[in-house]
């Protein structure tokens, strides 16, 4: 679980600079002094941030603020104008094309809308990735139905997107990123538009993967519900497997979730979420009351 | 960006485009399923209407010529002139053109829905080259279709021409099937399959492009759309003339 036991580990590690494995020090993404513009308009100003293993980063921000332009720079669907960005401690900021393939293998990512490819089945939107690796159909199908059951919808397997519900789609597009066990997630507004009940499912589910499975995310959004659910809460296991869900407090401190907020191309707040609620600056206190 | 401008881009970015799709062809993975798959799509789906187009031409070619030869006296040359217009000309142009509006319109919008739903990103995301996986197969698809509809369209259009010169005309179907078979000369059959191999490469290069490069959404497709369809149609009769001045120049013992 990567919860404060194995942030201790990691901040007790780099402060002794006791000698500890790549893995946990290497930070899974890394932006450094990132810019970007069209034409005359700032899209991103010296963005400087770190996701750490197994950490969620919220990426707060009103629309235009480019929060979902960081996700596309990540994935190199977008180049910077300057500046370095770092997946897994690779340099990947002058890759191209083809180099990016690889890079992207590791990454898995919900869209907003779901994106999932209109003319295939559950089943084959999920399967894609082992599809296109040639993997072997029973294998294939094994793994299919095990993200499937992670999010609950087993059922839907032969269904066609179109048959599905804008939740159900987002589930999917969280299946089929899940396939090959990639160490980094990016959520683009997963729950935008869906039923408060439906986004907390799409919450939850972020939130097994970060505690349960240990994956470093990118969570953009800009409700302040998820906020809420992600930073406060964290799922545990029982002796049979069940999920549960539980708030942080005397027990347990969440140090696996941090806070960024956009405006303007700017990152103008990076912290915890208690600090975030106890800011001064009249911008971020207009977002987070809705007035 | 003035119209100069945007016109060399664009011609860069096809060329580009093209490029990158000749690429997906020497490196893996392949998509030989996909490439089947647009072939019964574009060719299959295509036949009926181009057959019906080459049968129809081929039948208002007699209607319009005959009157005159038959002041000529000529009446017998009726399945020459339908077979030789047929297949310098005809075939290969109108068939395109059926193609461009019939698949360039849907790779067009299939690809434009694809870029504003994020699939095209989602496809990107999951490690696939778009091009390799969507345009690659489409462009091989229509280059080894078109031909073999321009050759349906050519016999439909001159069994098509014979039927109204017996019918209408009452001229005996032998003498039309000997005129045509006289007519027809080895260099008018390579000209026929050389220019739907440039016309198919056209349509699929240009519809992709349109494709991939939609923006604005949904209205953006039917944009991207129509505009696939208009600049292929454009594109199809400017190459047809320099293709037949080019054919006509290697085989200048004919003309094309």
């Amino acid at each position: 679980m990567s919860l404060d036991l194995q942030n201790d580990h990691f901040h007790q590690a780099f402060e002794e600079g006791v000698p500890v494995e790549d893995e946990v020090v290497r930070p899974a993404i890394e932006f450094r002094d990132v810019e970007l513009a069209f034409d005359d308009q700032v899209i991103l100003d010296k963005v400087n941030f770190t996701v750490r293993r197994g950490e969620t980063k919220i990426v707060l921000g009103g629309s235009g603020s480019g929060k979902s332009t960081i996700i596309n720079m990540i994935l190199g669907l977008l180049k910077p104008d300057a500046g370095a960005i770092l997946i897994d401690g690779e340099d990947v900021t002058e890759y191209d094309d083809q180099e990016m393939m690889r890079i992207r293998k590791n990454i898995g990512m919900v869209f907003q809308e779901g994106a999932l490819f209109d003319s295939l089945s559950v089943y084959e939107n999920v399967a894609y990735r082992l599809h296109e690796e040639n993997v072997e159909e029973d294998e294939v199908e094994h793994e299919v139905v095990r993200m499937l059951q992670f999010v609950n919808l087993e059922d839907a397997i032969d269904k066609m997107p179109s048959e599905l519900s804008g939740g159900m789609r987002r589930r999917v597009g969280i299946a089929r990123a899940l396939v090959g066990n990639p160490s980094i997630i990016l959520f683009d507004e997963p729950t935008a538009g869906l039923d408060p009940p439906t986004a907390r499912t799409i919450c939850e589910l972020a939130i097994k993967l970060r505690d349960l499975e240990d994956v470093s995310s990118i969570f953009v959004t800009h409700e302040m519900n998820n906020l809420e659910y992600l930073s406060s809460e964290y799922a545990t296991l029982d002796c049979e497997g069940g999920v549960h869900f539980e708030h942080e407090g005397d027990r347990l401190c969440l140090l696996n979730t941090e806070v960024i907020m956009l405006k303007e191309g700017d990152i103008i707040f990076s912290g915890k979420d208690e600090q975030l609620r106890q800011t001064e600056d009249p911008y971020i206190r207009r977002f987070l009351r809705g007035k | 960006m003035n119209s100069i401008a945007k016109f060399l881009s664009e011609v860069q970015e096809i060329t580009f485009l093209l490029w990158r799709s000749i690429k997906g062809l020497w490196k893996g993975p392949r998509y030989f399923k996909d490439i089947i798959v647009q072939m019964d799509r574009i060719g299959v789906g295509s036949l009926g209407i181009v057959s019906l187009t080459g049968f129809f031409t081929g039948g208002v070619l007699v209607l319009q010529a005959f009157p005159t030869l038959e002041y000529y006296g000529a009446q017998s040359s009726a399945g020459q002139s339908v077979a030789t217009s047929l297949i310098r000309e005809l075939g290969p142009v109108l068939t395109a053109l059926m193609v461009a509006g019939r698949v360039g319109s849907a790779i067009s919008a299939e690809l434009g829905s694809m870029v504003v739903s994020q699939q095209m990103d989602a496809m990107r995301a999951l490690g696939t080259s778009p091009v390799r996986k969507l345009v690659t197969p489409r462009i091989i698809a229509l280059l080894i279709t078109l031909p073999l509809l321009t050759f349906s369209a050519d016999l439909v259009g001159i069994i098509g021409g014979g039927l109204v010169a017996q019918q209408i005309y009452g001229l005996d179907p032998n003498l039309y099937i000997q005129s045509a078979k006289v007519g027809i000369a080895m260099t008018d059959l390579i000209g026929g399959m050389v220019k739907p191999i440039v016309f198919g490469l056209i349509i699929g290069l240009i519809s992709c492009y349109k494709g991939l490069n939609t923006t604005g959404g949904t209205v953006g497709v039917g944009q991207s759309t129509t505009s696939a369809v208009v600049t292929a149609s454009v594109n199809i009769i400017i190459a047809d003339f320099f293709l037949s001045k080019i054919l006509q120049s290697l085989f200048s013992a004919t003309i094309f």
